[in-house]
């Protein structure tokens, strides 16, 4: 009932529309160790009643502390240095820039007036408490209501962001909850408060992309019908035609380019902002057609074939006493790679197409099924090899790792790590060790002369070049590429996919290609298999299963991926898939 | 509706930043680990400081001989229990000029006829000169060149220099903190040696194969560990047939302590062998057809050493508190054998404390200083020891 009132109020203060939050020339500097990063350049922008304005930028564009700025929980070494952000209030505008740290009216405005929603629902709830009472304490701090008031409110919220009996899950803790389950109870928490301002920085990136359309049509219409302005960060630009009424661009700590989402995305006047358009719609396509090197002869013969694959965790028969409880991560899979071809492999997590990929390469053990190489000479039984055996095969088939950070010895020269294999195999040494590594790195569009750096010199794409180089040191025939473009911004993303296009031209090379995003599956393969909880749903070509899928969840998950044009918005009638 | 604005020019090629400092950037590119390592560890002033004072102890150490006024063993029974001297600069002759002239004033002793307590003043009227680069008592650096030059002393063999005092059998109380440095500073070194050995072998046995080798490799950590460390300290140590040189029973203290020492390394050193076998690089070495040698001393080990080095660092200390505290219950290191700990054991009764506490304050202070030293040095490390994270 309380919240009647308080909406009532609300709709005295102001109509849609109305300004309520205005950021003028703020600017933010950092202090690093040498120098005064300027990460935010005079960012104006207005927040508006009812509307949402979307932030978007690739990685380091200063979108996410600017978004922190507002409720100023900037790092320690990060300061506002000019500029005001005002608060529309009933007795004129608060500035929030100079306000002191623990001053009462900042503490108001915090979780109060303006809620945020972090990216990472996993760590952004406290373990030990009930989700019901890390809700309830905002209730409680700002609401002021007593505990069963605070409590049946924060039923009511639970309710509203749509998790099912939520008079049980109040007391259920955050371990209990899934990804997607996290997050909803996240925007519970950040709407207990009623603000009339909500920020979520990146709140659907963890997510997967079914899930994704859920929570983003869930704060759409909650953002509606309470009348809230909402400030979304986000590097998706699908995302942002879906939800947004108006855009600003950030490049290098500077809005580069503002306006109403349908001029951003139809009229885009800046360089970056064409830029960046230009390689996300690039992925709605599929070059293969052009790209590939001959056409495909009928009668082929694949270069790897996966018959009835298996891999059960968990189920365990010991003498301490078997375990009944049993996960299926892959489930009677069988595929074929053909030569020349790029097969893709796409799942949600839990999916088990990381799993199927390991399994491939026997660095995890199957449970059961068959993996046939046919290389020179006699066909491979993999599932069979010797530890020795192994060694071989794992020359021909190569893996390319998704974390370019965590994939690179940071202690080891490019040279020392794109000749590490080549050393280990014993095949080149010295002058000719160097030589190669200078094809190599040519290969794959770097220069030669970098070979004595430290992998800590390089960016996220180059660090993903030389791990491509360092898979096709020993001439591979076949590479896993396991979610390769994940970690990689989306212009960086299309050039790595252009790169590994352009080398199946020059090289005799197979794709497995894994991930969860299907614009980059779409732009690189020919065939794509749709994995869900370890089974094979749906395997054709990838025009097909992107424009025509044929399985009630291919369907869902295909409609559930946001397209980058506003004015075709595919979200909003997407069809759900239950099981 | 909004309107649409952009900025018309060109994107930019990078952050915008602007310098603190002048000075042209880093080159950070080429810089391999270590380099990088300096880097970080080279901003923690305190922690320089530390290791400086550390490399000043070995180097005191490494010459006890020569920086030592006089041999450690010469006692002298017409001073017992003597106070420290003053160094002074300035003398003043028969005319009344004051010149330049370094010593130390000598004393004038009165024994209590009651008590036979022997008692020294310090008496101005006695000017012993000292000198820098003296000859004194003939010696053996590192027991194998014969000398007998010292950085300082009085000038004259015959006078005396105490400038901490001297114990109850009148020896030079500074020049044995000097040797007691020697022993004190290596017993570390090369306990933490054995313990390294130990503790970065089965732990990484531990760590890298994990499975029942990590269970009985951690339960035997587990027991040892278990062990209150005093008695069993003071049974090994009894066991030590007092016929044995003080060599060999320094040796054996050694690896009675380093015994007992290796358990934390081995399980920090498994912690990070298993932090490092899930990385992706680690994985990617495998799948490039790595031996399991290779990896190891390959791809982990160079990644752990800069931690080793840390937790070594942190361990010395204790090793020489460990030390320190045998001898002082005299079942360490005895005489003639100089320790700190062996030194401190002047200093166990209160009488000594109230007439001499010199006996208790330069010994205590010494271990104090490394100590701290050490621990201030060890942080520093631990902290620059991966340079690669944010």
């Amino acid at each position: 009932m309380q919240m009647q009132a308080v909406k009532t109020e609300r709709n005295q203060q102001g109509q849609a529309g109305d300004v309520v939050l205005k950021v003028e020339n703020l600017s933010l500097d950092f202090r690093l160790r040498t120098e005064i990063l300027h990460a935010v350049r005079d960012v104006n922008f207005e927040l508006r009643r009812g509307q949402t304005l979307c932030l978007v930028g690739e990685s380091g564009s200063g979108k996410s502390v600017t978004a922190r700025a507002l409720l100023r929980i900037l790092d320690r070494n990060g300061s506002i240095a000019s500029g005001s952000i005002l608060l529309a209030g009933k007795n004129g505008d608060i500035d929030i820039a100079p306000l002191t740290e623990r001053s009462p009216e900042l503490l108001k405005i915090r979780g109060g007036r303006i809620g945020l929603i972090f990216q990472e629902p996993m760590s952004s709830l406290s373990p030990v408490h009930t989700i019901g009472s890390q809700i309830i304490e905002a209730l409680l701090l700002h609401r002021r209501m007593n505990k069963q008031q605070a409590r049946a409110e924060t039923i009511e919220l639970l309710r509203q962001v749509e998790i099912p009996n939520p008079d049980k899950m109040i007391d259920r803790y955050t371990f209990e909850f899934s990804g997607g389950m996290r997050q909803r109870a996240m925007i519970a928490m950040a709407l207990a408060a009623d603000p009339e301002i909500l920020i979520a920085d990146e709140p659907t990136t963890a997510l997967d992309v079914t899930t994704q359309a859920e929570i983003l049509d869930l704060i759409k219409r909650l953002q509606v019908s309470r009348g809230m302005a909402m400030l979304l960060i986000t590097h998706d630009m699908g995302v942002v035609a879906e939800v947004a009424d108006a855009v600003a661009v950030m490049h290098y700590g500077r809005i580069v380019e503002a306006g109403s989402t349908d001029e951003i995305f139809h009229n885009p006047k800046h360089a970056y902002t064409k830029r960046l358009l230009g390689s996300t719609v690039k992925l709605e396509q599929n070059p293969r057609a052009s790209t590939r090197a001959t056409a495909l002869p009928a009668d082929r013969k694949p270069v790897l074939s996966v018959r009835n694959l298996n891999k059960i965790y968990g189920a365990s028969t010991s003498w301490v006493g078997g375990n009944d409880f049993a996960v299926k991560a892959v489930d009677d899979i069988s595929l074929d790679l053909y030569p020349g071809e790029n097969l893709g492999i796409v799942g949600e997590s839990g999916s088990g197409k990381t799993t199927l990929g390991r399994l491939i390469l026997r660095t995890v053990e199957p449970t059961s099924g068959q993996v046939t190489y046919f290389g020179q000479g006699e066909p491979v039984d993999v599932t069979g090899l010797s530890k020795r055996q192994l060694k071989n095969f794992h020359r021909d088939v190569r893996l390319v790792f998704q974390d370019p950070f965590a994939s690179l010895n940071p202690r080891m020269t490019v040279k020392e790590v794109i000749g590490d294999p080549l050393i280990v195999s014993g095949k080149v040494r010295g002058a000719a060790l160097e030589k190669r590594v200078g094809e190599l790195l040519e290969l794959v569009g770097l220069d030669p002369m970098v070979m004595e750096r430290y992998p800590h010199a390089f960016s996220g794409g180059q660090r993903q070049r030389i791990g491509i180089a360092r898979a096709l040191a020993l001439d591979p025939k076949i590479i896993i590429a396991d979610e390769a473009t994940a970690a990689l911004d989306v212009s960086i993303r299309a050039q790595i996919l252009d790169l590994l296009l352009d080398i199946q031209k020059r090289l005799d090379l197979s794709f497995i290609f894994i991930s969860h995003d299907i614009s980059v599956v779409r732009y690189f393969c020919d065939r794509v298999a749709v994995l869900h909880r370890g089974k094979l749903v749906e395997m054709g070509s990838a025009e097909q299963i992107c424009t025509d899928p044929q399985q009630p969840y291919t369907k869902s998950l295909i409609s559930a991926v946001p397209h980058p044009d506003p004015r075709h918005k595919r979200m909003m009638h997407r069809t759900r898939f239950t099981a | 509706m909004l309107e649409h604005t952009f900025i018309d020019e060109a994107p930019e090629a990078g952050p915008a930043v602007s310098a603190l400092k002048a000075g042209k950037p880093v080159q950070t590119a080429v810089a391999g680990p270590w380099q990088l390592m300096w880097a970080k560890f080279s901003r923690n002033k305190v922690a320089l400081v530390a290791g400086v004072i550390i490399l000043m102890l070995f180097l005191v150490g490494i010459f006890a001989e020569f920086l030592a006024p006089a041999l450690p063993e010469t006692a002298r029974p017409q001073f017992t229990n003597a106070p420290p001297q003053e160094l002074r600069l300035f003398t003043t002759d028969a005319e009344g000029n004051r010149h330049f002239q370094l010593h130390v004033t000598g004393y004038t002793m009165t024994v209590d006829q009651a008590s036979l307590r022997r008692s020294y003043a310090i008496d101005d009227s006695q000017v012993v000169p000292v000198g820098f680069f003296v000859r004194g008592a003939p010696y053996k650096l590192w027991g194998q060149f014969p000398s007998d030059i010292h950085l300082i002393g009085p000038l004259s063999p015959n006078d005396t220099m105490y400038l901490m005092g001297t114990d109850k059998l009148g020896r030079d109380l500074f020049s044995r903190l000097i040797h007691g440095t020697r022993i004190s500073m290596s017993i570390g070194l090369i306990g933490v040696t054995i313990s390294l050995l130990l503790g970065v072998v089965l732990g990484s046995i531990s760590g890298f194969y994990g499975g029942w080798v990590d269970l009985v490799v951690q339960r035997v950590i587990e027991v040892i560990s278990s062990m209150p460390t005093i008695p069993l300290w003071l049974g090994l140590a009894a066991a030590i047939p007092l016929t044995w040189s003080p060599l060999t029973v320094y040796f054996v203290i050694t690896l009675i302590v380093s015994l007992f020492g290796w358990t934390g390394l081995a399980r920090e050193v498994r912690g990070r062998f298993f932090a490092l076998r899930s990385e992706d690089f680690v994985t990617a070495a495998r799948l490039d057809g790595s031996s399991e040698r290779r990896l190891i001393f390959r791809h982990i080990l160079p990644s752990l050493t800069s931690h080793i080095l840390a937790v070594v660092t942190l361990a010395l200390p204790t090793m020489i508190v460990a030390e320190t505290a045998l001898s002082f219950l005299g079942i360490g290191l005895k005489a003639p054998v100089v320790s700190w700990g062996v030194l401190l054991q002047d200093a166990q009764n209160v009488r000594t404390i109230a007439n001499a506490p010199w006996l208790l304050i330069w010994p205590s202070a010494a271990v104090v200083l490394t100590v701290l030293a050490y621990n201030f040095l060890g942080d520093g490390l631990r902290d620059a020891a991966d340079p690669y994270e944010s």
